[in-house]
């Protein structure tokens, strides 16, 4: 019974994201396989792990689980329902002097049972007009751990002017999810090194880097 | 339901042939030309007939269903067209509003009022209603940047995907002396005539083309296309009488008004499109872009051939 109501709530999410965004995948560096990743995305609404989640073949859908705040997503009980058993969100606290586990290994643990993630490296949503904010330095320690895992960068496009912060109805625009090649950590590469290399490769994928 | 009338059946029988027809010549010449998927233009022809399959299926069942039916699928193809049209508009933060009362009321608003046949306020609703709301809605956010060129893109976003685009149901609505029930094969007639014509202006194109009409909008159209499509369409047109309250020659008439504006309609559209810098509106039709690229023609000859039919043979 509880099972069959996660799965509907799932795919009524994926239905209302469709109808809102008739979103649409690109897969340009990556193909959509079983492989493990980490997928990482730009941030900019509540709704972006939604669309990553719809634009993913089904069977990769249930083996994805996206990382997010515990502070916001354990708010109320709908939001710890989606948050926690629809998206099987790991939910990590953001503020270090609560935190009893460390995000970086919650992380490890679900890559190790076998989840691909996907993840905000931004930390927080962008609600400023630069397209990406500096990144934190979770995916360097998270690149460090498990250097086998592919990480790919994935840009988000539309989807703030779908829904701005503090809006809570839509406006139906269209979205499109683009997936670009994987990169992985190099030996003796730095933190600081392989952020920008990263942050970089997120914003190609951005339209706005083809036009001027 | 009642069943539906012998004539819309003789049409979709028609359609049915038609489009088995293309489907065998498309299987043909993937055979021949392209068995390894190479020739681009042979898998664009068959991703097209797969999509006029979808469509012919969906258009069949909205007409079999009457007014119900049909005004749920150009709901539907107006709130398609919207979001492909307002996602490339400039729209910004202090708009949200403003376009989601497009969305969610002035949308289902208009399309009410052509489902409960209201022409005195359908009519209106969105060139007199739907714009001067918007601005005011606008404008009670304080952001004035852009404000006039924000307003007329909103606007007339909705003047092209929802008043134009439901004035396709509102044909229903005409109470022709000796047609009655048979209304929807006026639906039938406009948008076969708008669809033939961009079929036999592609076809003539293709064969004869040389002087580009218009080369900065849109370099596939030619005078020779151009012609030979409107003269075509419109004897498809002058045929199809039959299934229409017109003699040939009326028939005729209507095709080529219809042809003339659903021409000029892609090339408007085709301009919008250049300025944006894009190919198609949208990407959910394979082989044809997106719904706009698909209605353009149908949205331009819409409430024309509406207000010429009404004027002419309804009594309403």
């Amino acid at each position: 019974m509880r099972e069959a109501g996660i799965s509907l709530a799932g795919t009524l999410i994926v239905f209302f994201a469709r109808f809102i965004t008739a979103v649409r995948g690109r897969w340009d560096g990556v193909a959509p396989t079983d492989e493990q990743r980490i997928y990482f995305a730009n941030h900019a609404s509540h709704g972006d792990f939604v669309l990553i989640w719809t634009v993913l073949p089904r069977r990769m859908r249930f083996a994805t689980r996206p990382v997010a705040g515990s502070d916001y997503w354990l708010k109320g009980s709908l939001r710890r329902f989606i948050g926690r058993d629809v998206f099987n969100a790991v939910l990590i606290d953001r503020d270090p002097a609560t935190r009893t586990s460390d995000p970086v290994v919650q992380m490890t643990g679900a890559l190790d049972a076998g989840s691909s993630l996907i993840v905000f490296p931004e930390g927080t949503r962008n609600t400023t007009d630069a397209r990406l904010l500096p990144f934190k330095s979770g995916l360097f320690h998270l690149a460090q751990a498990r250097p086998n895992v592919a990480l790919v960068p994935v840009w988000i496009d539309n989807l703030n002017r779908v829904m701005p912060k503090g809006e809570f109805v839509p406006v139906p625009l269209i979205c499109t999810v683009t997936f670009g090649a994987a990169l992985s950590l190099t030996e003796a590469e730095t933190k600081q090194d392989f952020l920008a290399r990263a942050e970089a490769a997120l914003l190609a994928l951005s339209p706005k880097a083809s036009t001027p | 339901m009642t069943m539906p009338h012998p004539d819309l059946v003789a049409v979709l029988a028609g359609l049915l042939a038609v489009l088995i027809a293309a489907s065998a010549i498309g299987y043909a010449l993937q055979r021949r030309l392209s068995p390894d998927g190479s020739n681009a233009v042979v898998e664009n022809l068959n991703d097209r007939i797969r999509a006029w399959w979808i469509m012919v299926v969906l258009m069949g069942l909205a007409l079999i269903g009457g007014k119900t039916g049909v005004t749920l699928l150009f709901a539907f193809c107006s709130f398609a067209a919207l979001r492909e049209f307002i996602t490339l508009t400039n729209t910004r933060r202090a708009d949200h509003w403003a376009l989601a009362a497009g969305f969610f009321i002035m949308l289902p608003v208009q399309y009410y009022l052509i489902w409960i046949e209201w022409y005195g306020l359908y009519s209106i609703f969105i060139p007199v209603y739907a714009f001067l709301l918007m601005p005011i809605i606008a404008a009670a956010r304080g952001d004035t940047e852009h404000f006039l060129v924000r307003i007329a893109e909103v606007q007339w976003a909705l003047m092209i995907c929802v008043f134009c685009t439901s004035h396709v149901p509102a044909l229903l609505s005409l109470d022709i002396p000796g047609y009655q029930g048979r209304n929807v094969l006026l639906i039938a007639f406009l948008v076969i005539v708008v669809q033939m014509s961009d079929v036999l202006q592609y076809v003539w194109g293709k064969l004869l083309g040389r002087t580009k009409i218009a080369p900065r909008l849109s370099p596939s159209k030619t005078v020779e296309g151009f012609v030979g499509g409107a003269l075509s369409a419109t004897a498809v047109g002058a045929g199809l009488s039959w299934m229409t309250p017109f003699t040939p020659l009326q028939a005729a008439f209507l095709a080529l008004v219809i042809v003339v504006m659903g021409f000029f309609g892609g090339l408007v559209m085709s301009a919008i499109k250049r300025d944006r810098g894009i190919k198609d509106w949208g990407h959910l039709i394979a082989g044809h872009g997106g719904f706009l690229d698909r209605l353009d023609s149908v949205v331009f000859s819409a409430p024309i051939f509406f207000h010429l039919v009404r004027y002419g043979w309804s009594t309403t």
